[in-house]
Order: C-alpha cells, then sequence, then structure tokens
C-alpha cells in the first residue's frame, strides 16, 4: 500500500495535498484498491462551497458505492474532469491523475488536523484487522 | 470464490477475448437416480426432460405450485436413469427439501455437492485449453456433457456456462480440485487468459442478459416474467408444477417483464432496488445492473410493467436522488459472434 509522505489523509480514505492556499483531493492508494476498479464519479461543480467532514460527492465501482469527504473546507476551483471518460484513472493513478478536485482552503490550518502518512497508515492497518 | 483475482475489468476482457478461469465449487450438485428419475424430473421442472438423450444438458426451471421460480438449473442426463442437476449455491438446501417434499417415486434426491469441485473455462480460447488439459473434443456439441479421465480421475466436461462465451464446465472429483485448478491455471495463461472472480462473473452474465435467481427472479417471479418462456414446454412432457398457473397467465398475459435497460448517461451503477419511471411514473425496479466493460455503459436488468417493455421505450432510473435518462433495448447487451457450434 502506498502512502506518499507529503499527503495529509482523513480516516474515510481521502488525502490533501497543500499548494499554496489551495488545496489537492483525492482518495487513497488503499481506498481504490478496496473499492475495486472505478466505474463513476460524481463531483461537485466548481464554485462549489465545501465543508470539513461533510460529503461532497461518491466514487463507485461496480462492487460498491462510496462517499467522499472533504478533508478540508473551501471553494471548488477545478475539478478532474478527465474522471469524466475515465474513470478508471482514480485505480491506476490515485495520488496523480486520478486526483479529484482542487479546492480554495478557507482555512489551510485544517490539513494540520488532518492524519499523517504515518497515522494513517496504522489506520488502515487497524480497519483491516477488524 | 474470490471476488476478483486481479483487477475484474482486466479479467472480463480475458473472458472476451481470451479465456477466464473460474472456481465455481460453491454451486449446489443434486443427482436424481432410479427407473422413477425421469418422470420424476419431467413433473419438477418447466422444461422437457424428455427431450435429453444421455449426455445432453437443458437449462430449466423449478417452479412452485404458482409458478414462481425456486431456481434456475442446468439438468443434465447422464445414463438413462440417473440425471444430475446443477443448482444455485444458496438455493441447493431448498431445491434438495423441494424435490424430496415433492414424494418421488422410484427416484432418489441426494445433494452430491462436496463430493464435486466445478471449474469453468470461459472464452473463445476455453475450448482449447479444455482440449489440451481434460481432453475434450474441442468439437463437441454445446449443452452437452463427456466424461473424461484427467489429473487421475474421472471428470465430466459440459459444453455450458454462465457467460455469455463458449468453454466448459469441468465436475472434478473433490481430491483432484487443486490438481485440476493448477493445471487449468497454466493452460489458461498458456492462452493468455486469467483466473477471474465472481465480481467478472457477474458483468459477463449481466451483459449477457442471464438473470441470477435470488437476484433479478425467484418465487414471486414467473418464467414468463422472467422473460425465460423459451425453457417452459407446454406442449410436450405433460403435467409440472407451477403449469396450471402457467397456462392462466399465458392467457391472460403478465403484468410485468425483465427487460434490458441501458442509461444514457454516466451517471452510477443502477443498483437492485432502484425506480424505473415512465413519464414520471413508477412502472418497475431494477433487478440488477453494472457498468459494461464491453459496452462502456451502464446497464441494467429491471422488472417493468407491460407497457414498458418494448425495445425504444425511453424510461428514467432513480439513482440516488437523480432521474437518470434510460431506454430499453434488446436482450441481451452483448451476444458473441457466431460460431457455427450449436447451443
Amino acid at each position: 500500500m502506498n502512502v506518499p509522505e507529503s499527503l495529509r489523509y482523513t480516516s474515510e480514505h481521502e488525502w490533501v495535498r497543500a499548494e499554496g492556499a489551495d488545496g489537492v483531493v483525492g482518495i487513497t492508494d488503499f481506498a481504490q484498491a478496496s473499492l475495486g476498479d472505478v466505474v463513476f464519479v460524481e463531483l461537485p461543480t466548481v464554485g462549489a462551497l465545501l465543508e470539513q467532514g461533510q460529503t461532497f460527492g461518491v466514487v463507485e465501482s461496480n462492487k460498491a458505492v462510496s462517499d467522499l469527504y472533504a478533508p478540508v473546507s473551501g471553494e471548488v476551483v477545478a475539478v478532474n474532469e478527465a474522471l469524466g471518460e475515465r474513470p478508471e484513472l482514480v485505480n491506476e493513478d490515485p495520488y496523480g491523475e486520478g486526483w479529484l478536485l482542487r479546492v480554495r482552503m478557507t482555512d489551510a490550518a485544517q490539513t494540520t488536523g488532518l492524519l499523517d502518512a504515518d497515522s494513517y497508515g496504522r489506520h488502515v492497518e487497524s480497519e483491516q484487522g477488524t | 470464490m474470490p471476488l476478483a483475482y486481479g483487477g475484474p475489468t482486466e479479467e472480463h476482457r480475458a473472458v472476451r477475448t481470451r479465456c477466464g478461469l473460474f472456481d465455481v465449487s460453491h454451486m449446489g450438485e443434486l443427482e436424481i437416480a432410479g427407473t422413477g428419475a425421469r418422470a420424476f424430473c419431467q413433473r419438477l421442472t418447466t422444461n422437457d426432460v424428455d427431450r435429453l438423450a444421455v449426455g445432453d444438458a437443458q437449462y430449466t426451471l423449478l417452479c412452485n405450485e404458482r409458478g414462481g421460480i425456486i431456481d434456475d438449473l442446468i439438468l443434465y442426463r447422464l445414463a438413462p436413469d440417473r440425471y444430475l442437476a446443477i443448482v444455485n449455491a444458496a438455493h441447493t438446501a431448498v431445491v434438495s427439501e423441494w424435490m424430496t417434499r415433492q414424494g418421488a417415486q422410484g427416484a432418489r434426491v441426494g445433494d452430491v455437492s462436496e463430493a464435486w469441485a466445478l471449474l469453468a473455462v470461459q472464452g473463445p480460447r476455453g475450448p482449447a485449453v479444455a482440449a489440451r488439459c481434460v481432453g475434450v473434443d474441442p468439437t463437441q456439441r454445446g449443452f452437452t456433457i463427456t466424461e473424461q479421465n484427467a489429473w487421475g480421475a474421472r471428470v465430466l466436461a459440459s459444453r455450458t456456462g454462465y457467460t455469455g462465451e463458449d468453454g466448459f464446465e469441468i465436475l472434478v472429483p473433490a481430491q483432484q480440485a487443486v490438481a485440476a485448478w493448477n493445471d487449468l491455471l497454466a493452460g489458461v495463461a498458456e492462452e493468455g487468459g486469467l483466473p477471474a472472480g465472481l465480481a467478472a462473473r457477474d458483468t459477463l452474465r449481466l451483459e449477457a442478459a442471464l438473470p441470477l435467481c435470488g437476484t433479478d427472479m425467484g418465487t414471486e417471479t414467473t418464467p414468463w416474467e422472467a422473460g425465460l418462456g423459451w425453457v417452459v414446454s407446454l406442449e410436450a412432457g405433460g403435467d409440472f408444477v407451477g403449469r396450471e398457473r402457467l397456462v392462466a397467465q399465458r392467457r391472460e398475459g403478465v403484468a410485468r417483464r425483465l427487460v434490458c435497460l441501458e442509461l444514457l448517461e454516466d451517471a452510477g451503477v443502477p443498483r437492485h432496488g432502484f425506480g424505473v419511471r415512465h413519464d414520471g411514473v413508477m412502472v418497475g425496479r431494477v433487478t440488477s445492473g453494472t457498468k459494461s466493460p464491453t459496452l462502456g455503459r451502464f446497464i441494467a436488468l429491471a422488472s417493468v410493467e407491460r407497457a414498458c417493455t418494448m425495445p425504444g421505450t425511453d424510461v428514467t432510473i432513480d439513482v440516488r436522488g437523480r432521474s437518470v435518462p434510460a431506454r430499453v433495448v434488446p436482450r441481451p447487451f452483448y451476444r458473441r459472434a457466431e460460431t457455427g457450434r450449436d447451443g
């Protein structure tokens, strides 16, 4: 399982990468592997306001549909349009081409309250153990 | 059987283009034997058992008195007085009990599920794998079963499947299951195929519009409603359980029927229970759905009111609060290219 050191994570398996005032959001390698082949991603439109901890869309495989939770609050400034045609990018490159959206964060400090790579890795292990 | 060995979509494509190996040993096997076996099978199933010569197989249904489908099965005639029924895993006990309760005269019903493993090698290259590993004649007709010697045991090779592809389903004594799996896996790999799991099995059978008993149909569904009228033989074969109701329903016409739906926009997987509307009015429910790897579109089987069963009918599906346009399309979604072989 790939858990990049440079990212912050939610316990619901989203990641966020701070880029200045923006946060780029996606789902983790563990999440994509658990779902299986992703066949559909539903995302908000540009301009939508996200609130940390609230659902903002779904990611779906034939096996299951899974809600997406905002890791940070802010305004959506870009969504990954490529996922409409190629939702499988989430499986192939969850931390790169499979990104979901870019948020102009209301409070960049929110990221510090999220899990770091170590904590997230332990969280996944504990979930797998149950 | 795992959901997948690798990626389900990749496994699906391997079966459509080359071959895949499925371990479907969870399926139930019931043996019906005795001088009364033929008459017993005829009385219990909707298809015409008299059409089966030794070595033939038949897709058929087991109905209750109301014509509701208890299970669908493949019935094999192994010997003049010996039949084998392959039934859905979850229904094995129910079917066995039902059969016994019908009072077989001169026939014994035995659950032999534990004795057999069932391995399916499916796809255009499936017969080549079965020929090399099992010794089948690749010209063996569809819906026939032959006895072969492989892996030091007597095995049964049936040219049937549940994927919409050519291929064989091979009954192997449980003791030889691991050796058979390993050998077939090597054979499949040589042909560029993959082991395939339950997820691929589901997308494959859905593209072929093969209903899953317990999901797309059940005791509240008649064969007419399931679109399986072709396995009901009212003319030949005399009486069978449920016949009276089925005759009446054919006269009256069905109120609803299983149809194939294609979503006209990508809006997520249409799942079991999602509502189907016509002009805003609820006319039915999705029974199963998926993203079709072959078509690249979302597809569903749905039970809808008779007025909405014609291909070309526009409907909408309630997908998580959204009303998504869909259309009734001809059944099945996918049909493999003809090879000239029967079945």
